[in-house]
C-alpha cells in the first residue's frame, strides 16, 4: 500500500511540526477555559445558556477542528514548492493515494483534539456520560470537511495564501456561521439561512444531540455534514489530480 | 534493446517552442547525456519523459510504453533524481529511503533490505539515522540520487545531479555513477562537460530546443573537427543557430 506510506511521512512531518501541533491542539482548550471563565460571570437571570459547559464544549470542538484544514493546506502547499513533490508525481502515486494521505495522518489528530476538549470539560463541569464517545464518531464527518477544504485550498493557493484564507477566513467563518458563539436564528434573514446552507452548524448541533442522548436527532443534522464531507473529498482528489497533470 | 525512442517529441509554450521534433534513441544500459546552454530544452525533455510535462505533439516510447497514453506504467518503470535536491527535510536519511521503497511497492522484509543494500552502496551507514535537513549539500544529492535507484528503475534520470557540488562531492558521485552502468539506462543533463565527457556513452548536445549533434565524445570532437570536447561543444552547440 504505497498511499499508506506516503500517509506515515506526512504523520511524521506534522508530529515533527511541535509549534503547529501544540498550537493546533492547545488552542480550543485556551477558548474553553476562557468562556467558561467569561460564563461564570454572567448573571444568571440573563437566560444566556450558550457558554454553558455542555452546550460550549460540542461547539468548541467543532470550532477547533476548523485548524485542521490550517494543517492540512499549510503541509499540501508548502509540499508543492519542493522538488520532493516533483519526484513523487513521477512515482506511481496517484490523485487518491495523495488525498487519502494527506487525510489519514489527520483524522486521528482531529479525534484527539475533539477527545481532549472533552477531557478538558470535565473539569470544568461537564457532566461525564458515554455520550463522550459518540460525539467522538459525531465530529468524524466535519473533520473530513475541515481537512478537505484544507487540502483544495492548499492545492490552488500558495503558502502565504493559505495562511489567510484557511487561517482567518475559513475560522472566521466556521465561527460565525455554526451556533457556538450566538444562536444564528437570533439575526435571521440571508444569515440564517446561510448558516443552514454550511455544513457548521449542522456539525455543532449533531455534537450538541449526541452529548444530551438525543439519539433521534443527530442523523438529520449529520447528514449535511457527511454530504459535504463527501463532496469536498471528491473535489480534492479531481483538483488534485488536474493540478498533477498540470505542466510542472 | 531499445530503452527509449522519441517520436518528434515537441513541447510548445504559446508561441515559443522548446523543444522541436526531438527523434531519438537510446538503448538499454546506456548512458546517455544531453548537454545545452541554458534554455536548450534539456530540463523539458527529462520532464516529457518522466510525464511531469505532457507533450504538445510527438511521443516517447520506454521499453514499450508511451508517455502520452500510458503515463502510469511509465513512472512505474523511471525513477527521477530532479534538478533540485529532492529529499523530505523533517525525515532521517532511512525513512527517506523506506518511503520511496514503500511507494514503489517493495514489502515487508524486502524494504529493509533494499534499504541496507543501498545504505551501503551510497556510503550512508554514517548518516542513516540523521534528519534530511541537517545534511550538507553534496549528502542531500547524494541521498537524492538513492532514493532515485531504490525502485530499481529499468530508466534512471539525472537532472544535473551534480549541480552547487564542490569537486570532492562531485568526484564522489561520479564515482556512484560510474558503478551504475551497463545495469541501468540512464539519462543524465548537465552542464559540466568533463563530467559527461568522462561518464556517458553518448552525448547528445541540444540548442533552442533542437537535437544538433549525437555521438561518443571522440565522434563529436572529429565531427567538429575540434582539438578537444570543449572546443566541439561550442562549434556543435553555433551550428543549427
Amino acid at each position: 500500500m504505497n498511499m499508506l506510506a506516503f500517509a506515515t511521512r506526512n504523520t511524521k512531518e506534522i508530529l515533527r511540526d511541535l509549534l503547529t501541533l501544540l498550537f493546533g491542539l492547545g488552542f480550543p482548550i485556551i477558548l474553553l477555559l476562557l468562556l467558561s471563565a467569561i460564563n461564570a460571570g454572567i448573571p444568571e437571570e440573563v437566560g444566556n445558556t450558550m457558554f454553558e459547559i455542555q452546550n460550549l464544549t460540542p461547539g468548541i470542538t467543532v470550532f477547533g477542528l476548523s485548524f485542521m484544514s490550517l494543517f492540512a493546506s499549510m503541509l499540501i502547499s508548502k509540499d508543492r514548492t519542493t522538488s520532493f513533490i516533483l519526484r513523487l508525481f513521477t512515482s506511481p502515486l496517484r490523485a487518491s493515494d495523495y488525498i487519502l494521505g494527506y487525510t489519514l495522518p489527520l483524522l486521528p489528530m482531529a479525534v484527539i483534539q475533539t477527545a481532549i476538549c472533552y477531557i478538558v470539560s470535565l473539569f470544568l463541569g461537564f457532566e461525564f456520560n458515554i455520550n463522550i464517545l459518540l460525539a467522538l464518531v459525531v465530529n468524524i464527518p466535519i473533520s473530513v470537511v475541515f481537512i478537505s477544504l484544507g487540502l483544495l485550498f492548499g492545492t490552488v493557493l500558495n503558502e502565504k495564501a493559505v495562511g489567510g484564507i484557511c487561517g482567518a477566513l475559513l475560522t472566521n467563518l466556521s465561527a460565525w456561521f455554526s451556533n457556538i458563539w450566538f444562536d444564528t436564528g437570533l439575526v435571521g434573514g440571508w444569515f440564517e439561512t446561510v448558516a443552514d446552507i454550511l455544513p457548521f452548524s449542522h456539525a455543532v448541533n449533531a455534537g450538541r444531540y449526541a452529548v444530551a442522548g438525543d439519539y433521534s436527532q443527530i442523523m438529520p443534522e449529520l447528514i449535511w455534514v457527511i454530504v459535504y464531507a463527501v463532496v469536498l473529498t471528491v473535489t480534492a482528489v479531481i483538483v488534485f489530480s488536474i493540478s498533477m497533470k498540470k505542466d510542472k | 534493446m531499445t530503452a527509449i525512442k522519441t517520436e518528434n517529441l515537441t513541447k510548445k509554450y504559446k508561441d515559443k517552442t522548446v523543444v522541436n521534433n526531438l527523434n531519438l534513441e537510446i538503448k538499454e544500459g546506456e548512458l546517455f547525456a544531453l548537454l545545452g546552454v541554458n534554455g536548450a530544452g534539456k530540463s523539458t525533455t527529462i520532464k516529457m519523459l518522466t510525464t511531469l510535462v505532457t507533450p504538445t505533439s510527438g511521443d516517447a516510447i520506454l521499453f514499450g510504453k508511451s508517455i502520452v497514453s500510458d503515463r502510469q506504467a511509465v513512472k512505474e518503470i523511471t525513477s527521477v533524481s530532479p534538478q533540485e535536491t529532492a529529499v523530505a527535510l523533517n525525515l532521517t536519511v532511512k525513512e527517506n529511503l523506506q518511503l520511496m521503497a514503500k511507494i514503489y511497492g517493495f514489502k515487508g522484509s524486502q524494504v529493509n533490505e533494499k534499504v541496507s543494500e543501498i545504505i551501503t552502496e551510497f556510503d550512508l551507514e554514517e548518516i542513516e539515522k540523521s534528519k534530511a535537513k541537517t545534511l550538507s549539500g553534496g549528502w542531500q544529492r547524494r541521498l537524492s540520487i538513492a532514493m532515485a535507484l531504490i525502485s530499481e528503475p529499468k530508466i534512471l534520470f539525472l537532472d544535473e545531479p551534480t549541480l552547487g557540488l564542490d569537486v570532492l562531492a562531485r568526484r564522489e558521485l561520479w564515482e556512484q555513477i560510474e558503478k551504475l552502468k551497463g545495469n541501468t539506462t540512464i539519462i543524465l543533463t548537465t552542464h559540466y562537460l568533463e563530467e559527461a565527457e568522462s561518464l556517458s556513452d553518448r552525448i547528445g548536445i541540444m540548442n533552442k530546443g533542437v537535437l544538433n549533434a549525437v555521438g561518443t565524445a571522440n565522434e563529436l570532437i572529429e565531427r567538429a573537427e575540434a582539438k578537444d570536447f570543449e572546443e566541439a561543444f561550442v562549434k556543435l552547440s553555433k551550428e543549427a543557430v
